[in-house]
């Protein structure tokens, strides 16, 4: 696939790629390798998991869950973080690629709190005999699934692209820094009404579960940043339909 | 005209068109009540139930009190054209924005924070405990407004622009939520409470701080 892109352009500078015309290729060319490795990491990730390591002493193999849950746990709270980066950015320097990077982010952040809430669910049935705790890591989730939905909401129904863009990015600053803030306070307030909250984990990991989490982790990684571009290729199609370089493409 | 004269006409202003509309205030203090009159008929009217959750069903009303006079914050001026006006004016606009907060907050939510001790008693709470919760709603509203405002502003003429104000809006309040119960909890638990009306006490600074600059840059978008 040839992009008709100028070509003239020798000298790069840093902000070469934050022109929706020539990272559309880019992003194009990047997706198919970033989706090959994240299933070859995650095919490896899961064989390790599945197969090789032990099964946990006290909590049999349902604790195999895990490999699943923390990578997207991980992953929701640091897409949020990169949104926000975005959006300084953004603020910034007013680039509109980054507003649609922090844009495309926001689904794939929302699933990944999502998988981590009912991977949570799955795991807690068997090992606390309920689907749901008050726990504190379980309701900060679910309250930075709120905050992800609010952000979609947000952007989508604000018709005018430069207001939505802006409008996003400062939701976003905001959220980012009211995130800590909601965590500590939840956690604060799960130990003054229950107790001391329940501990998932014992202190130390065997090394092939810690190996096979950080293939799955690897593997969320490349899949987030795959499903990103994707989507930040479909906006950028939307915002720039008018522009010669996108029909140029033929593929409207 | 200095910029803290501005202020106090931009606040005169809009706590003189607040009065000259008393029925909106009363609006908000009859919901506040009415929300917190429907929680004994839902879980029944034990003394020690209510007693229990008292605390928590009055913030969580006084929450919602607030959260729903919030659209009205900037949308009359938005309406009549006078928020555009006032952005043009040769002063920060987020002093302006500041004003409008500080004037909102008096006629809003400082009504309601006089009037829970009303429903406390309804609910059993002891003295110490309907002091604890005139102190943290008055600490803790203005995040509220705060919060609220860059929410409000974010939102400012967008289709079902109230319902996604309180989306954006409660999560990000959860932790206000948290520690106004949580003190009136405490003095009942014999604590002082004073940790958590202090925790209160700093985000208020904060987000009182941090929040008209946002919600002015807000508004700057929904103008243009």
């Amino acid at each position: 696939m040839t992009m008709d892109t100028p070509k003239n352009k020798v000298n790069w500078h840093l902000f070469h790629y934050a022109a929706p015309s020539t990272f559309y290729p880019l992003a194009g060319k990047a997706i198919p390798w970033l989706m090959t490795l994240a299933v070859v990491l995650a095919a490896i990730g899961l064989w390790i998991g599945m197969a090789v390591a032990p099964s946990d002493a006290q909590q049999g193999d349902g604790y195999r869950i895990i490999y699943l849950h923390v990578p997207s746990s991980w992953m929701a709270m640091f897409i949020y973080i990169v949104m926000a980066f975005w959006s300084v950015i953004h603020l910034v320097w007013k680039t509109r690629l980054s507003a649609l990077m922090a844009q495309a982010l926001a689904p794939t952040g929302a699933w990944m709190a999502l998988m981590s809430l009912v991977t949570g669910a799955l795991w807690g049935k068997p090992m606390w005999g309920t689907w749901w705790v008050w726990d504190a890591r379980l309701t900060s989730m679910l309250l930075l699934f709120f905050l992800y939905l609010g952000f979609i909401a947000l952007t989508r129904s604000i018709d005018d692209p430069d207001r939505s863009d802006q409008a996003g990015s400062l939701l976003a600053i905001v959220g980012v820094f009211n995130v800590p803030v909601i965590y500590f306070s939840v956690y604060w307030w799960n130990t003054l009404h229950q107790g001391a909250s329940v501990s998932s984990k014992g202190s130390s990991m065997a090394g092939v579960m810690l190996a096979a989490m950080l293939l799955m982790s690897l593997a969320a990684w490349m899949y987030s940043i795959a499903m990103t571009l994707r989507r930040v290729r479909v906006l950028i199609l939307q915002r720039e339909a008018s522009t010669r370089w996108v029909q140029e493409l033929n593929i409207l | 005209m200095g910029v803290l004269s501005f202020f106090a006409s931009v606040l005169e202003r809009d706590v003189l068109l607040a009065w000259r509309q008393r029925g909106d205030v009363l609006l908000g203090l009859m919901f506040f009540m009415l929300v917190a009159t429907l929680f004994p008929l839902a879980v029944g009217p034990e003394p020690n139930g209510l007693l229990r959750i008292g605390p928590g069903v009055l913030w969580v009303a006084a929450l919602l009190a607030n959260l729903l006079a919030l659209p009205r914050l900037f949308h009359g001026d938005w309406i009549d054209g006078s928020l555009e006006q006032l952005l043009l004016a040769p002063y920060p606009p987020s002093m302006m924005v500041a004003a409008k907060f500080a004037a909102h907050w008096l006629v809003t939510s400082l009504p309601l924070a006089l009037a829970a001790p009303l429903l406390a008693i309804q609910y059993g709470l002891p003295l110490a405990q309907c002091l604890m919760l005139v102190a943290s709603l008055l600490v803790g509203t203005p995040i509220i407004t705060a919060l609220g405002g860059i929410g409000a502003a974010l939102t400012l003429g967008l289709r079902q622009g109230e319902v996604l104000l309180a989306l954006l809006v409660l999560p990000l309040l959860a932790p206000v939520l948290i520690f106004g119960s949580g003190a009136v909890g405490a003095v009942a638990a014999g604590q002082s409470g004073m940790a958590e009306l202090s925790l209160l006490a700093a985000m208020a600074c904060t987000s009182v701080f941090f929040a008209p600059w946002l919600a002015a840059k807000a508004l700057r978008l929904a103008i243009e």
